[in-house]
C-alpha cells in the first residue's frame, strides 16, 4: 500500500463544453475552454512548477514560479492565470524560465529556515519539492531580515491554540492558500493577511485561531504547501506512509476521506478530492474529531450481567453470543414471538444493517425492527414517497451550484451539514438568493458575504402554515408553472389542492397571526421562489420532527411541483439527513413495515422473493416501531431488544419513558463502541467497531453509496457483521458470508433500486447514487427527470393542524432543539475528542427580553421545565432567538435535554416532536432530580468487574 | 473660507483671482486673501476675489491676477506684506509693481504651452457651472449625447489618447472592450491616487477644473453604458476632496449627474472614495480591491478590469488626466487632438516639473518637446545654481537620465527606447550632489515599503535588493551582479508594475552613473 496522492491541476477543473486546442512543449492538448495553461499542461503530463496554485482554489498568480513563454506574447506570463487559447504555443522550459524560477526560489529560501530534516512537513512540502525541481543550489542573499530567526524583530510566536493544528509563522511563504481556502472553499473568512509587503503574515483576524471566527474545518491546513499550518498529529507522529479512501462517520453529507496511516495508526484524515459528496472539503468533525476511535472509554471485550444493577463481567465472544441467543429464545418461548425486536444503527454500514433486519425478520420471525430514522427523517420517507414516489432527496449536492434561489427551512447547515453549507455559501456568494425559514436567526441569515433575501422567523410548530401560505401566494398570484403541472402531475389532485390552498385561511395575512411571519415577507419570498429559473429546497429536522412532519414534507413537495422545480439540476426537495448512514439504514429495510427498497411487508410478491431467498417464512404483519416497543415494554409484553449502535436513552424523546421501557425488559443487548446511556439498562454488551475498523458502505443524503474501507482491524477482534451472523447462527437461523461484498450482492439481488450495485462497480466508479439498475446502470444523480418515480406527481392536501403542545401560563415558552458544529448528536464520539474546547456543555439560548423578565443573566444556571420533566442548564442570552422561543442542544448525556421533550409525534410516522416543547425557564442553584440521579447511575450502572490477574 | 466663491458684489467691481489650489494655499494664499479684503475695506475699494485653480507657475504662487481691459495681469509671489504696496500701485487696474509679470498669458512659461486638458485650469472659478459652460464646458458631453456609444469610443480611439496614468495603453481600446462586454452593470473608475513623486497634475485639475473630470466620466459612462462612477482619490488630497465633492453636488443639482444626464434619459452618478494612503492603491487592480473595501492587493490579469473589474463588472479604469482630456476631444474632434504630438504619442502631456529647478510647475505641451527644453527653457535650470546631474522622469519607478540623454523627446516610445518611461509625466531634477547608488538603494526601499506583498519578486526581492545595495554601498561591489540578477527577476517575474518597474531606476543609475557604485566613490565622498 502506498500513500494516495491526488493530481493537483493547479487551477480548478473547468466544465465548459467548448474546447480549445493548444500546443505545450510541442504536444497538442485539447481542454475545456477556460482551463488555465497550467492545468492544460498537467493534463498533457507536465507539471509546471507552482506554489500558490492548487486546484481547490481559483488562480492567484502570486508565487511567480509557474511562468511560461507563449509565442507571440510579451514577457513571461503566469500559466495559472493565463487561460488556454486555441492555437497557443506554450513553452514551459527555457533557460530564461529556469533562471527566473530559480531566482524566485532563491528569494523564498532567503526567508525560510533550512531545518528541513526536523520539519514536520519533511517529505510532504511543496517548497522543498520546488526547490528540488528548480535546482536551487545556493542562496546568495546574506544575513537579511527574516521571519524565521527567533531573534528577528519580525519573528512571531507559533499559534497552538487550536487543538488540532498549529500555525507556525516562521515557515510561511505567504502564498495565501490558507486565506483563499477559508474564503473560497469554506466560506468563513476567518483568515486574512496582516501587514503589507515583507511584513505580510497570515492572521486569524488579528486574534488567535481559537479566538477567531475559525471553524476548524481544516481547509487551510490542507491548502498549506509548507509546515506553516500543520496537523498536530503529524507534528507528533510524523508523515503517514500509506492511505486508504473511506467515508466519514458523522453527518449525512458522507464526505470521502483519505485515512493516512502509519501501520495501523491513523496519522490524519484528509478530505478526498475525488469524493463526490465533498470534493476535497471537510468539517471539524470528519477532519479532526476521529480520536474517539482510540479513546480509553472504548469497550473492546464482550460483557454480560444478569441484572442491570450488577457489575458487568467480561466474557468470551462465544459466551456473550450464546447468552444473548438463549435469552432471546427463552423470552420468545415465554412471552411470544413478538416479544423481542431490534433497532438498527444509522451509524453502521449498509451491510451490517441489512443483516440485523434480516436477523429480525428471518431469525426472530417477526418484523420488530426499527431505526433511528424513526426519530429524524421518517416523515421524509413518507412524504416524498406519497408525492414523488420515492423515499429520498431528489438531487446530488453538486446541484446546488445551479440553483438561483435556495429555500432553507428547518435546517442549520453551517452547524449540522457544514460541508454542504460551504457549497451552498459558494453558490450564494456567486449570486443565488437565499430564503431562510427558521425560528432562529441562524448563521446563514447573515454572515460574512452571505445575507438571506428573506428570513421567515416562524414560531416553532407553524411550518405547515408557512408553507401553505407560500403556495397560496403562488396559486392566487398566477405563478403556477402550468406546463409542468399539466404534463407531470396528477391533474385531478392538483385541482383539489389548488382550491384548498387558495382558501383565505391559507393566505399569508391569515396565517401571520400564529406563524409570526409578516405577510409581506411571505409574499415576497413566494414570488422570489416561484420566479426563479431554478429554485431548490433544502431542509432538515426542523421540518420533520413535528406532529405534522409528514404533512410538512408533502407541503414542500407541493411547492416544488407547483413551480416546476423538480427533475433537473439546481432544483428539488432535498433532505439534509442527519447521520452518515441514515439513508442507507432506511434503504436496507430497517422499518417494521418495509423490506429493503421500501417495499411493504404485506406485498406478497416481494415477501415471497425474500422467503425463497432466505429459505424461511416471513411475517406479513407490520412490526413495532421504537415507541411501540417501549410502550409494549412498559406494558409488559416486550422483553428483549438488540440495539445496534444507537443510544435511545439519550437521543429519544421523553427520556424517563424510554428508560422505564428499557428497565422493564429482560434482555437488552447493546452493540456499541462505548457504555452509552442505553447500556445502563443492558444485559449483554457486544463491542462494536468504529468506522475506521469497518468494511462496507454508507449511503449519504444524496443517495450516494460510498465505500467504507477498513484501515485497522476491529479492536474487539470481530467485525460487526460477523457479530450479527454469530447471533443468527446461535439463534438457529444460519447465515454465512465471507466478506461484506457478499452481503451487498444479496442486497442487490433482493432490491431493485440496488440491482447493479456491487463492490466491483463501486471500486470502478468511486461511488454510486441509487437507483442503480438496468434503467440507470451508473446510478441516478438527479431523480424524477422525465417522470416521477410514482408516474405523475401527486399533490397532497396539507391542512395545518396546530400541535397539541401549547404554551400557557405554566409553560409560556417554546423550546426547540438542535445541534451545533463541534458536537455530534448524542456526543458519544465528539465528547471524546478535543472538540469540547468549543462546546463542553449544552446551554440554553434565550432572547434578552425573556431573560430580562426572568432575571436571567448570561451564564446563569437555569431550570428548564416541561410537562415531561426538568433539567438545569446554563443560559446564554442571545439575539439569535426570537422572544418566546428558547433553544438547546442534546449533545451531553449529563444535561438530559430529552428529559424535557414529550411523547408527541408525527401523525403518520411517529417521528417525535423534538422541535416544539412548551417550557418554563427560571433561575436555579441546583441540578434537577433527574440529573442528580443520572449522575449516580452513571457510576452505579456502568460498573465493570475487575478481572483478577490469572495466577 | 473667506468668500472663495466670490464676494457677492456688483459685476462692475474689481475681479481679483487668488488660487485655492493646494500649492497656493501651502505658501499662504489664504492669508493673502484676507489681507486683500482688509486692505480693500480700509481703502474703500470694492473688490471681488475669485478663488481659481493654479495657472501652474508654482514659483509665482500665490499668484494674484486682476482682470483688466487687456486681459488678466499677474503679480506674484504675493505675501500679505506686499498687499498694501500692490494697492498703492493700483494693481487692480494693472498698475506696475515689482511683483508684476504683465499679462498672465504672455508669461513665456505659460504662453508657450498647448493647454487642452488644462484649458480652463486657473482661468475659471472651479465651482461655477456658468463659468465652466462659458468657457466651453459640457460641449463635449452635449455632443456625446447625440452620438452612439460606439461612435464616442471610436472618437476617443481616433484621437490617439493613451492612458496618462503611466502605462500609455490606448484609451479607446480599453473603452471598446468595456463597450463590447455585456453586463447589467458597468462602472467608470477614475484613478486619482496620484502618488508618484513630483506629480500634481491630477490634483491641480480636480481643484482647478473639477467639472472637466466629471464631464469626462459622464462621457465614458454614456459611451459604454456604465451608470455609476467612482473617483478613487488619495487621502493626502483633502483640498481636492472638498472641492471635487462640492462640484459633484453642484453637478447633481443642475442635473448633469443623476438619473437623466441633462435630460437625456441616460443615467450617470458619481461618488468620491478616499484611499487609505498606500502607493500600491494607484495600481489599477489593487485600486479596485481597495474600492471594494478589501486590502489593496494586486489582482492577476486576466481577467482584465475591462471585463471583470469593480465588483466583478466591466469597468473602465482611467487616470484623471485621461478622463479629463475626453471632453476636449469630444468638443474639438479626434483629429484636432491627434494633430498634436509625435509618433504614437498623440495630443498633449501635462508635464509636472519639480525638484531642483528654478521654475517648477505644470506645463501642458504636445508630445515631442525635449527634456532639455522642459528643464532649461521652462525650468530655467537648477534652483541651486549648481550643475545639473540627473533627472528622474515618471515617478519613483522612472529612470534617472544624465545630461547626455536630455535631447530625448517626451514620447512614450522614445523613453522606452532609452530604458526609461514617461509615466504620469512627473520630472524631478537633481543637481550634482545626488548619489545615484543611494538612489538605487532608495528604489528598492521604496518598493519594499510600498509593495502589497502579493508576489514574491516584489515582496522579498525589494527587501533583498535594499540589503544588497547596502552591501554594495559598503564596498562589496561584487554584489552588483546579484543586484542585476535581481533586477532581471523583478522585471520579468513581478505580478504588476510596482515590482516590475522598480529595477528601472536601479539599472538606469548603474548604466548612466557607474562611478557612483565604485568603492572609490564612497571614499572620495567622505
Amino acid at each position: 500500500m502506498t500513500l494516495i496522492k491526488e493530481l493537483d491541476y493547479g487551477t480548478p477543473i473547468r466544465l465548459s463544453e467548448d474546447t480549445v486546442t493548444l500546443t505545450i512543449d510541442g504536444v497538442s492538448v485539447t481542454v475545456p475552454a477556460g482551463t488555465s495553461v497550467m492545468a492544460a499542461a498537467m493534463k498533457m503530463g507536465t507539471q509546471i512548477p507552482k506554489l500558490c496554485a492548487t486546484d481547490m482554489l481559483e488562480p492567484f498568480g502570486s508565487c511567480r514560479m509557474c511562468l511560461v513563454e507563449i509565442e507571440g506574447r510579451r514577457g513571461t506570463p503566469a500559466s495559472c492565470t493565463t487561460p488556454a487559447e486555441n492555437g497557443m504555443v506554450v513553452h514551459t522550459q527555457s533557460e530564461k524560465l529556469h533562471s527566473l524560477r530559480k531566482g524566485v526560489m532563491e528569494l523564498y529560501i532567503s526567508d525560510h529556515p533550512l531545518d528541513c530534516l526536523t520539519c514536520s512537513a519533511n517529505g510532504d512540502c511543496e517548497l522543498q519539492d520546488m526547490a528540488g525541481v528548480v535546482g536551487l543550489r545556493e542562496v546568495r542573499y546574506e544575513d537579511g531580515i527574516n521571519h524565521f530567526d527567533k531573534h528577528s524583530p519580525l519573528a512571531l510566536l507559533k499559534d497552538e491554540t487550536n487543538p488540532y493544528f498549529t500555525y507556525d509563522p516562521a515557515k510561511c511563504i505567504v502564498c495565501n492558500r490558507c486565506v483563499r481556502a477559508c474564503e473560497e472553499v469554506q466560506g468563513t473568512f476567518a483568515l486574512t493577511i496582516e501587514g503589507r509587503g515583507f511584513d505580510s503574515r497570515v492572521s486569524a483576524g488579528g486574534t488567535s485561531f481559537l479566538g477567531s471566527d475559525c471553524v476548524s474545518c481544516g481547509a487551510c491546513v490542507q491548502a498549506c504547501p509548507t509546515a506553516t499550518l500543520m496537523e498536530n498529529t503529524v507534528i507528533e507522529k510524523g508523515q503517514p506512509e500509506h492511505s486508504k479512501v473511506t467515508t466519514c462517520a458523522y453527518c449525512g453529507v458522507g464526505c470521502s476521506f483519505k485515512a493516512e496511516m502509519q501501520g495501523d495508526q491513523v496519522v490524519r484524515m484528509v478530505p478526498y478530492k475525488d469524493g463526490k459528496a465533498n470534493e476535497g472539503h471537510s468539517c471539524v468533525k470528519g477532519r479532526f474529531a476521529w480520536g474517539y476511535a482510540q479513546h480509553e472509554d472504548r469497550i473492546t471485550k464482550p460483557m454480560i450481567r444478569a441484572k442491570i444493577t450488577d457489575e458487568w463481567r467480561e466474557v468470551s465472544w462465544e459466551e456473550a453470543i450464546n447468552h444473548a441467543a438463549s435469552e432471546f429464545k427463552r423470552i420468545q418461548a415465554k412471552y411470544g414471538k413478538e416479544s423481542i425486536g431490534a433497532i438498527t444503527s444509522s451509524r453502521c454500514t449498509n451491510e451490517e444493517v441489512f443483516l440485523v433486519q434480516k436477523l429480525v425478520r428471518a431469525g426472530f420471525g417477526n418484523n420488530n425492527v426499527d431505526t433511528c430514522a424513526r426519530v429524524c427523517h421518517s416523515p421524509t420517507g413518507y412524504g416524498l414517497s406519497k408525492t414523488f414516489g420515492t423515499s429520498a432527496g431528489t438531487q446530488d449536492f453538486k446541484s446546488v451550484a445551479k440553483a438561483d434561489v435556495v429555500l432553507v427551512i428547518g435546517a442549520n447547515p453551517t452547524d449540522g451539514h457544514p460541508v454542504f453549507a460551504s457549497r451552498l455559501k459558494k453558490r450564494l456568494r456567486a449570486g443565488a438568493k437565499l430564503i431562510v425559514a427558521d425560528p432562529r436567526r441562524i448563521d446563514l441569515v447573515k454572515s460574512p458575504h452571505i445575507k438571506a433575501e428573506h428570513h421567515l422567523p416562524l414560531l416553532p410548530g407553524t411550518n405547515v402554515a408557512v408553507m401553505n401560505a407560500l403556495s397560496h401566494v403562488i396559486v392566487t398570484e398566477g405563478l403556477v408553472d402550468e406546463a409542468f403541472v399539466r404534463e407531470r402531475c396528477e391533474l385531478a389532485d392538483f385541482e383539489v389542492w389548488a382550491r384548498f390552498i387558495a382558501e383565505e385561511r391559507n393566505s399569508p395575512e391569515a396565517t401571520e397571526q400564529f406563524t409570526g411571519v409578516p405577510a409581506a415577507e411571505i409574499r415576497a419570498a413566494a414570488r422570489l421562489y416561484a420566479k426563479a429559473k431554478n429554485a431548490a429546497i433544502y431542509y432538515g429536522l426542523g421540518v420533520t420532527e413535528h406532529s405534522q412532519g409528514s404533512t410538512m414534507v408533502m407541503a414542500m413537495a407541493n411547492l416544488a411541483m407547483v413551480t416546476g422545480n423538480i427533475g433537473r439540476d439546481g432544483v428539488g426537495v432535498n433532505p439534509l439527513r442527519g447521520q452518515n448512514n441514515v439513508q442507507g439504514s432506511c434503504d436496507m429495510g430497517s422499518f417494521p413495515h418495509e423490506f429493503s427498497g421500501y417495499r411493504h411487508v404485506s406485498d406478497d410478491a416481494t415477501r415471497q422473493m425474500f422467503e425463497s431467498f432466505w429459505g424461511v417464512e416471513l411475517s406479513n404483519e407490520q412490526g413495532f416501531r421504537i415507541p411501540n416497543m417501549l410502550d409494549e415494554a412498559v406494558g409488559g409484553n416486550f422483553k428483549g431488544l438488540y440495539v445496534q449502535g444507537e443510544d435511545i436513552a439519550q437521543s429519544d424523546p421523553n427520556t424517563q419513558h424510554v428508560t422505564a421501557g428499557l428497565a422493564a425488559m429482560e434482555c437488552v443487548v447493546i452493540q456499541d463502541l462505548f457504555l452509552n446511556e442505553t447500556a445502563k439498562y443492558a444485559h449483554v454488551f457486544l463491542p462494536g467497531s468504529s468506522f475506521l475498523e469497518k468494511d462496507g458502505t454508507f449511503t449519504n443524503a444524496e443517495r450516494r453509496i460510498n465505500r467504507v474501507r477498513q484501515v485497522m482491524k476491529p479492536k474487539s477482534g470481530k467485525d460487526e457483521w460477523q457479530i450479527t451472523i454469530d447471533l443468527a447462527n446461535a439463534l438457529g437461523y444460519p447465515m454465512h458470508y465471507n466478506h461484506p461484498s457478499e452481503i451487498m450482492d444479496e442486497i442487490a439481488k433482493l432490491t431493485p433500486t440496488f440491482k447493479n450495485v456491487s463492490y466491483a462497480k463501486l471500486e470502478e466508479m468511486g461511488s454510486i447514487q441509487w437507483p442503480c439498475n438496468d434503467a440507470a446502470p451508473n446510478g441516478t444523480p438527479i431523480m424524477h427527470i422525465d417522470r416521477f418515480v410514482r408516474g405523475k406527481g401527486k399533490f397532497m392536501l396539507t391542512d395545518y393542524v396546530p400541535t397539541e403542545e401549547r404554551t400557557g401560563p405554566r409553560f409560556p415558552l417554546l423550546l426547540t432543539t438542535g445541534r451545533i458544529l463541534s458536537q455530534y448528536n448524542v456526543g458519544a464520539q465528539t465528547r471524546r475528542t478535543s472538540n469540547n474546547v468549543w462546546h463542553n456543555e449544552d446551554v440554553l439560548e434565550i432572547h434578552p427580553f425573556d431573560a430580562e423578565q426572568r432575571g436571567i443573566q448570561n451564564g446563569d444556571l437555569v431550570m428548564l421545565a416541561s410537562r415531561a420533566g426538568d433539567i438545569a442548564v446554563r443560559a446564554e442570552v442571545s439575539e439569535r432567538m426570537q422572544p418566546g422561543v428558547v433553544y438547546t442542544t442534546f449533545h451531553h448525556a449529563k444535561t438530559g435535554a430529552n428529559v424535557i421533550t414529550t411523547d408527541n409525534s408525527d401523525w403518520a410516522t411517529n417521528c417525535p416532536e423534538y422541535k416544539v416543547t412548551a417550557v418554563e425557564v427560571r433561575r436555579t442553584n441546583h441540578y434537577s432530580e433527574w440529573q442528580e440521579r443520572n449522575n449516580r447511575e452513571e457510576i452505579e450502572m456502568k460498573r465493570i468487574a475487575t478481572v483478577m490477574a490469572a495466577e | 473660507m473667506s468668500g472663495w466663491k466670490g464676494d457677492q458684489m456688483s459685476t462692475s467691481s474689481i475681479k481679483i483671482y487668488i488660487p485655492r489650489d493646494a500649492a497656493a494655499l501651502s505658501v499662504g494664499a489664504e492669508r493673502v486673501v484676507k489681507a486683500m479684503h482688509d486692505e480693500a475695506k480700509k481703502r474703500g475699494v470694492t473688490i471681488e476675489i475669485i478663488r481659481n485653480g493654479s495657472r501652474g507657475m508654482l514659483w509665482l504662487e500665490p499668484l494674484v491676477e486682476v482682470t483688466t481691459s487687456k486681459g488678466r495681469v499677474a503679480y506674484g509671489p504675493v505675501t500679505p506684506k506686499d498687499v498694501a504696496s500692490l494697492f498703492d500701485a493700483k494693481f487692480y487696474e494693472g498698475g506696475a509693481h515689482a511683483l508684476g509679470h504683465g499679462l498672465t498669458e504672455e508669461i513665456p512659461f505659460f504662453k508657450n504651452q498647448e493647454r487642452l486638458t488644462f484649458q480652463r485650469v486657473g482661468v475659471i472659478d472651479p465651482l461655477s457651472l456658468d463659468d465652466y459652460i462659458a468657457h466651453g464646458g459640457f460641449a463635449g458631453l452635449k455632443k456625446a449625447l447625440t452620438m452612439s456609444g460606439a461612435d464616442i469610443v471610436q472618437t476617443v480611439a481616433d484621437s490617439g489618447l493613451r492612458g496618462r496614468g503611466g502605462a500609455g495603453f490606448p484609451t479607446g481600446i480599453k473603452w471598446k472592450t468595456v463597450l463590447n462586454t455585456h453586463a447589467e452593470q458597468k462602472y467608470i473608475v477614475c484613478n486619482a491616487d496620484e502618488g508618484d513623486s513630483g506629480t500634481f497634475a491630477d490634483r491641480m485639475l480636480m481643484e482647478g477644473d473639477p467639472f472637466t473630470l466629471i464631464e469626462g466620466m459622464i462621457i465614458a459612462g454614456i459611451a459604454v453604458g456604465a451608470t455609476k462612477g467612482y473617483v478613487y482619490l488619495r487621502s493626502e488630497y483633502p483640498n481636492a476632496h472638498i472641492i471635487f465633492r462640492e462640484a459633484i453636488q453642484i453637478a447633481k443639482k443642475a442635473g448633469w449627474l443623476g438619473k437623466s444626464v441633462n435630460g437625456s434619459g441616460k443615467a450617470f452618478d458619481l461618488e468620491v472614495r478616499l484611499g487609505a494612503g498606500a502607493y500600491i492603491c494607484g495600481e489599477e487592480t489593487s485600486l479596485l480591491e481597495s474600492l471594494e473595501g478589501k486590502r489593496a492587493i494586486v489582482r492577476a490579469k486576466p481577467p482584465l478590469p475591462a471585463i471583470q473589474g469593480l465588483f466583478g463588472k466591466p469597468t473602465i479604469i482611467n487616470n484623471v488626466m485621461s478622463l479629463a482630456t475626453v471632453p476636449w476631444i469630444m468638443a474639438n474632434g479626434a483629429k484636432a487632438y491627434a494633430d498634436y504630438g509625435m509618433g504614437r504619442s498623440r495630443g498633449t502631456l501635462p508635464i509636472q516639473l519639480a525638484g531642483n529647478v528654478k521654475r517648477g510647475g505644470l506645463i501642458e505641451k504636445a508630445f515631442g518637446v525635449t527634456l532639455k527644453d522642459v528643464i532649461e527653457t521652462y525650468g530655467g535650470g537648477t534652483a541651486s545654481g549648481r550643475p545639473f546631474r540627473a533627472v528622474q522622469v515618471g515617478g519613483p519607478l522612472g529612470a534617472y537620465f544624465p545630461s547626455s540623454l536630455l535631447d530625448t523627446p517626451l514620447d512614450y516610445e522614445a523613453f522606452v527606447a532609452k530604458k526609461g518611461m514617461l509615466g504620469h509625466g512627473g520630472i524631478v531634477v537633481f543637481d550634482d550632489r545626488i548619489d545615484l547608488a543611494k538612489q538605487a538603494r532608495f528604489a528598492f526601499e521604496f518598493c519594499a515599503k510600498e509593495s502589497c506583498g502579493k508576489c514574491t519578486p516584489c515582496r522579498i526581492g525589494a527587501v533583498r535588493g535594499k540589503e544588497t545595495m547596502d552591501q554594495v554601498i559598503a564596498g562589496e561591489t561584487a554584489k552588483l551582479d546579484l543586484v542585476k540578477d535581481l533586477c532581471t527577476l523583478m522585471t520579468d517575474a513581478s505580478l504588476c508594475a510596482m515590482g516590475g518597474l522598480t529595477p528601472i531606476p536601479v539599472i538606469s543609475a548603474l548604466d548612466h552613473f557607474p562611478e557612483d557604485f565604485k568603492p572609490a566613490h564612497k571614499l572620495a565622498a567622505e
